[in-house]
């Protein structure tokens, strides 16, 4: 094989030059299938993006879709009349509400009759009902001795009759909604009886076994305080901890223990750190069950290297020119670091810890290990109360038979999400207006 | 500088012919106005200050430009007649036409045998297992390795010392036949007496291929180039046979460059 | 919430020391303040650290300590009867005393020995409270009077106060290693108590697990029902789907990023995905259980096939999906560290696109790829609400997507939430399964992260 041979039979270059020898041709067909292949192979990136995102919109999606319907409720109104002769005006609280509401049910609808079917007809309400007309007495108390019409909240299975996830059209015995029960909200709905509201009660109370009643207030307080402790914990020693690993700690063996160390335990499954607070902190220790001060504990000590790792990055970032001058005018190294390489380095220090407290308050198993699952009615008052957290409220909701908690979980989930945007949101911004580049 | 004393070469003897090239990135203009004649079988050199233009002027002519964006070629640039900076021109073919040598050795991950025998995969240059056999060992024996790595083919070509790379780097682009090799700084990661070896090489494949190289180093276009092109601040200042730019500038800035007065 | 008064009062305190250190710095050096060897605030401070450090440090102690004494002076005052009860009827005993001593019901109406005993636990209660209050305070003003004598115009403060950060430093950064000692042990120290009951090989090779049948079998001796092959094999066959779909998906769209993308694209879908990463586990679950399991049983019954609704095929799809952003921004680093002349070099050669990176890219990134890969399924292996929420807690030993399986973190969840008994065979299986868990997926992620460690170092 000769050069100029070579370079003669060289195939590209008889394309360029137009000739139609077969060899041609098979060289031509190459580079198309070449680029088809390579086309393919783009196709198959985006493929693999769009499916990642329409994943995410199908999980947004599936939540706002079943989770929309409980902002709202549906409320029945009553007459209901307060009889003087049994409420003691002095302590209003004391009286048969429950009394109240059925005699009310009753005379609104008269022809109904025999047990199953009068059980049936209370049932149209909430077990919450009686605690609504309480509430009338106790703030207006002239009240007693009166008939009021108030407005108390539907049953569950109402009001998913009412907001359409009952069929109405199957077979009777298999729907949760019988044809009496049908009937009677037909008539109050006729009489201008229903109409729906926002529903506050989500947003104001703690768990409940009866869907209508149940809320997330309870749960937000707990994740509050359940996160406080995480901060107050995690905050100073995962900043303290960096700021000697990076500025201080000699290069050695044990600090590069220490190193790769922080690095295993933020790979460790959450659900291990929730083994460690069961057995040190609640059997060792002794500390309280189900109460923030634990959660907040575990989370702090999950969250620890997330911040540490992130201020080491924000501290790493600080040019060494700026320690060189201050170190250069006589500053002690603790003064180089309180008075200038900590100040710069603190948007970095604080967007890392925005964004370990968001995790931490995703964060299920571990709470599920030290008794957070407990169903607690009360909105918790302190970091020793017993309390739950969102995404625990999400997941025992989740776990409920009931048609109506599933809104509900959605709900919650919505909740959750939109706290989490706003702390992330929150980073974005400390991010974008401080952080500096140099 | 009139037109005349730059296309100084018989039309026949250039392989290829460059008018009118502009470069930008972005707003900012690189190169201006460029007209240069490559000729066959000759070694081109191309040689001025950091930054003036050389290494991008290099890329234009197998479009490895279109790898960075926001830059922009106008102009011609014509292998043996044909058009490279045409939109319809497809780089995948024309960069196996002409070939490039990068300033760092940038061995593929692979081992010696399927660094040198990757181009001649991709492109369908032989079909058996045989022709691709004799493929590996021609092209290595050209670039001068075949000795010295024919008992460890299947070893990593990272392995290898970085002239041996480099080399490995030229055999590589061999491999899939070009016309035209472009070689940006080829030397420069390398000591001496690698240096050397690659010199002589170029010698050698003159005599099948138009090369053109990027130099920093004038001794080295003195020694390996027959025609010589100065580029300041992206303006071909001057072209000429090696001997006489080196011996008897015509522009003062080119007399600066070589005296050793600026650059 | 005393002890909060308590804290508050310390703080006065050290804020008191802190103002009376700057003056008698100030004061020795009246005329010159550079006589001074460190700037007053040192010297105050100084004083604050000898107010709140001790005293902290004698509540703490106070705090860990008075319970077990107190516990131990009422176990003494009572019956020798009651004193002779097994552990467990003992603790129930002494709960019912603190009940009774904070007015909460008891579990029954007080015996007199328990009312007297709970009469006493409040007395003693009240005894350390005041001795805590007492000594803590004591200490802080004992120790503000002692460091206050030794300032003067020389003393170096400034080196003091330092040295003492310095410590709170390298014990915060000890906080890490004392978690990891912390788990190990914990984990090591009830597995233990399991194997005593329970042999290991019996535990890592049997076949059966239930549990449930444990509880009752104890009573006449606990035999192999807890063989955790089946619960291994679950977990297996779940972080395989997971990865079967995070895999592809991650690493396509890590390779369309980072060689194809622009970079405005690249910065609007990279936020995106990383939306995936950053939703909570527990809706995932409630996705898989809601959506995605329904999704399947649907699509099964159509073609004819028997999907559970708690089947690992679902559980297994909605991992993979989590995980996706995971791998890929793990790659997307990976192959942007792979030097750009390797690229131009196959460019040059006039190789497409795709070839290039197919035959050059991915094989350089390969090492990264992989370590990406085993975090990913380091974490799937640990991951638990999804699998919680929508796997199923049947123990099956079967590879078949269709069917219910449940993994590791499932049983742990299972067996230790509601109230058990803390040491019954079944609670402490779930340390043993945490064990197993730790070690597995300790393992992964060494081995991961030096890989990766191991390739960045290569092309840096």
């Amino acid at each position: 094989m000769t050069d100029r041979g070579l370079q003669q039979h060289s195939g590209a270059e008889a394309v360029m030059h137009g000739s139609a020898d077969k060899r041609a041709n098979e060289e031509a067909a190459r580079v198309r299938r070449r680029y088809r292949s390579e086309a393919r192979f783009k196709a198959y990136g985006i493929a693999a993006i769009v499916v990642a995102i329409s994943m995410l919109i199908l999980l947004v999606g599936s939540i706002i879709s079943t989770g929309w319907s409980a902002f709202y409720q549906y409320e029945i109104a009553l007459d209901v009349t307060f009889e003087g002769s049994e409420i003691d005006a002095n302590n209003p609280r004391t009286a048969n509400y429950n009394g109240f509401i059925k005699s009310a049910l009753r005379s609104q609808f008269p022809d109904v009759s025999g047990r199953k079917e009068k059980r049936k007809l209370y049932g149209l309400v909430s077990n919450g009902a009686d605690l609504q007309a309480m509430q009338v007495v106790v703030d207006e108390p002239v009240k007693i001795g009166k008939t009021v019409r108030i407005w108390v909240l539907a049953s569950d299975d109402i009001d998913s009759l009412l907001k359409g996830y009952i069929d109405r059209d199957l077979p009777e015995e298999d729907r949760r909604v019988k044809d009496t029960e049908l009937e009677w909200i037909d008539q109050l709905k006729s009489d201008g009886r229903i109409r729906w509201s926002m529903n506050t009660v989500f947003w104001k109370s703690g768990d409940s076994r009866e869907p209508e009643l149940a809320g997330f207030w309870g749960a937000i307080v707990g994740s509050f305080f359940t996160l406080l402790v995480t901060l107050a914990l995690s905050f100073p020693v995962g900043v303290l901890a960096a700021i000697y690993l990076e500025e201080f700690a000699p290069k050695n063996r044990w600090t590069d223990f220490v190193e790769v160390n922080i690095n295993n335990l933020a790979a460790v499954p959450s659900i291990v750190f929730g083994l460690l607070g069961l057995a040190v902190f609640l059997n060792f220790f002794g500390l309280p069950r189900s109460a923030p001060l634990v959660g907040g504990i575990v989370l702090s000590l999950m969250t620890l290297p997330t911040i540490i790792i992130a201020s080491r990055a924000a501290l790493k970032a600080v040019p060494p020119s700026i320690r060189e001058a201050a170190l250069g005018v006589g500053a002690s190294k603790h003064q180089v670091v309180t008075h200038h390489v900590l100040p710069l380095a603190m948007p970095g220090i604080l967007t890392g810890t925005i964004i370990g407290m968001a995790q931490a308050l995703g964060e299920t198993a571990p709470l599920l290990m030290i008794g957070m699952v407990a169903f607690i009615v009360n909105v918790p008052g302190g970091i020793t109360d017993p309390s739950t957290v969102m995404p625990v409220q999400i997941y025992l909701w989740a776990d409920s038979p009931e048609r109506a908690f599933v809104a509900r979980t959605s709900a919650g989930i919505m909740a959750l999400l939109g706290f989490l945007v706003l702390m992330n949101a929150l980073a974005v911004i400390l991010r974008k207006r401080f952080e500096r580049r140099w | 500088m009139a037109d005349g004393e730059r296309f100084n070469m018989e039309a026949a003897e250039a392989k290829v012919l460059v008018r009118d090239v502009n470069v930008f990135y972005g707003e900012k203009q690189a190169l201006f106005d460029i007209d240069l004649d490559i000729g066959r079988n000759q070694v081109t050199s191309l040689i001025g200050p950091s930054g003036c233009g050389k290494s991008t002027f290099l890329r234009c002519m197998n479009r490895m430009n279109d790898v960075i964006d926001g830059c922009r070629v106008e102009g011609s640039i014509k292998v043996d007649g044909d058009e490279v900076l045409d939109a319809g021109i497809d780089p995948v073919q024309l960069r196996r036409r002409v070939g490039m040598v990068f300033q760092k050795p940038n061995p593929f991950p692979k081992s010696i045998y399927d660094n040198v025998a990757y181009g001649p995969r991709i492109h369908g240059l032989v079909s058996s297992q045989d022709d691709l056999d004799e493929l590996v060992q021609t092209s290595l024996e050209r670039a001068a390795l075949w000795e010295e790595v024919k008992d460890r083919l299947h070893q990593p070509g990272t392995g290898l010392s970085g002239g041996q790379q480099q080399r490995l780097c030229i055999a590589r682009a061999v491999a899939v036949r070009p016309d035209v090799i472009l070689m940006d700084e080829p030397c420069s990661a390398l000591d001496p007496i690698a240096t050397a070896r690659v010199e002589e090489l170029i010698e050698e494949l003159k005599k099948a291929y138009s090369i053109v190289i990027v130099t920093h180093s004038m001794q080295q276009a003195a020694r390996v180039s027959q025609r010589t092109a100065f580029f300041h601040l992206g303006v071909l200042v001057e072209v000429g046979v090696t001997e006489q730019i080196f011996t008897a500038p015509r522009d003062e800035r080119t007399q600066g460059y070589i005296t050793g007065r600026f650059g | 919430m005393q002890i909060w008064a308590l804290i508050l009062i310390l703080i006065c305190l050290a804020a008191y020391g802190h103002v009376i250190g700057r003056r008698r710095a100030i004061s020795f050096a009246a005329a010159k303040p550079a006589l001074l060897h460190s700037l007053p605030f040192y010297h105050g401070a100084y004083l604050a650290l000898w107010v709140v450090i001790p005293s902290l440090l004698a509540i703490a102690l106070w705090l860990v300590a008075q319970g077990p004494i107190i516990e131990s002076l009422i176990i003494s005052g009572l019956n020798t009867d009651t004193q002779a009860l097994s552990a467990d009827r003992l603790s129930l005993v002494l709960n019912d005393i603190v009940n009774v001593a904070s007015g909460d019901i008891p579990s029954r109406e007080p015996t007199p020995e328990i009312a007297a005993a709970a009469q006493k636990f409040s007395e003693l209660k009240k005894l350390s409270n005041l001795g805590m209050v007492v000594i803590s305070l004591g200490l802080g003003i004992a120790c503000l009077w002692w460091a206050k004598g030794k300032i003067s115009a020389e003393f170096r403060a400034r080196n003091q106060v330092e040295r003492i950060f310095t410590i709170i430093m390298i014990l915060a950064s000890t906080i890490a290693i004392l978690t990891t000692i912390g788990i190990v042990l914990s984990l090591l120290f009830e597995a233990w108590r399991f194997f005593l009951r329970i042999p290991l090989d019996d535990f890592l090779f049997g076949l059966q697990w239930s549990p449930q049948t444990a509880i009752r079998a104890d009573q006449v001796g606990a035999s192999g029902s807890f063989g955790a092959i089946p619960i291994f094999a679950g977990t297996l066959l779940i972080t395989v789907i997971a990865m079967c779909v995070a895999v592809p998906l991650g690493l396509m769209s890590a390779i369309y990023m980072s060689e194809y993308a622009s970079n405005r694209l690249r910065g609007v879908i990279k936020p995106l995905l990383e939306i995936l990463a950053g939703v909570p586990t527990v809706v995932y679950g409630f996705f898989a259980a809601l959506t995605v399991a329904p999704f399947f049983r649907g699509m099964g019954e159509t073609v004819g096939l028997d999907v559970s609704s708690e089947s690992a095929l679902a559980a297994g799809v909605v991992m993979g999906i989590m995980i996706i952003p995971f791998v890929s921004s793990l790659s997307d680093d990976v192959m942007n560290a792979v030097p750009q002349t390797l690229r131009d070099g196959s460019f040059a050669l006039g190789a497409t696109k795709s070839e290039t990176i197919r035959q050059v890219v991915l094989p350089a990134a390969l090492p990264g790829v992989v370590g990406a890969v085993l975090l990913a399924v380091s974490r799937a292996i640990g991951e638990t609400m999804i699998v919680v929420m929508a796997a199923g807690l049947a123990a099956n030993l079967t590879a078949n997507p269709f069917e219910a399986v449940t993994t590791v973190t499932v049983q742990i969840v299972t067996l230790l939430v509601g109230d058990q008994e803390f040491d019954s065979s079944k609670t402490l299986a779930a340390f043993a399964l945490g064990l197993v868990l730790f070690f597995i997926t300790l393992s992964l992620n060494v081995f991961a992260l030096r890989i990766v460690r191991k390739y960045r170092e290569k092309y840096d």
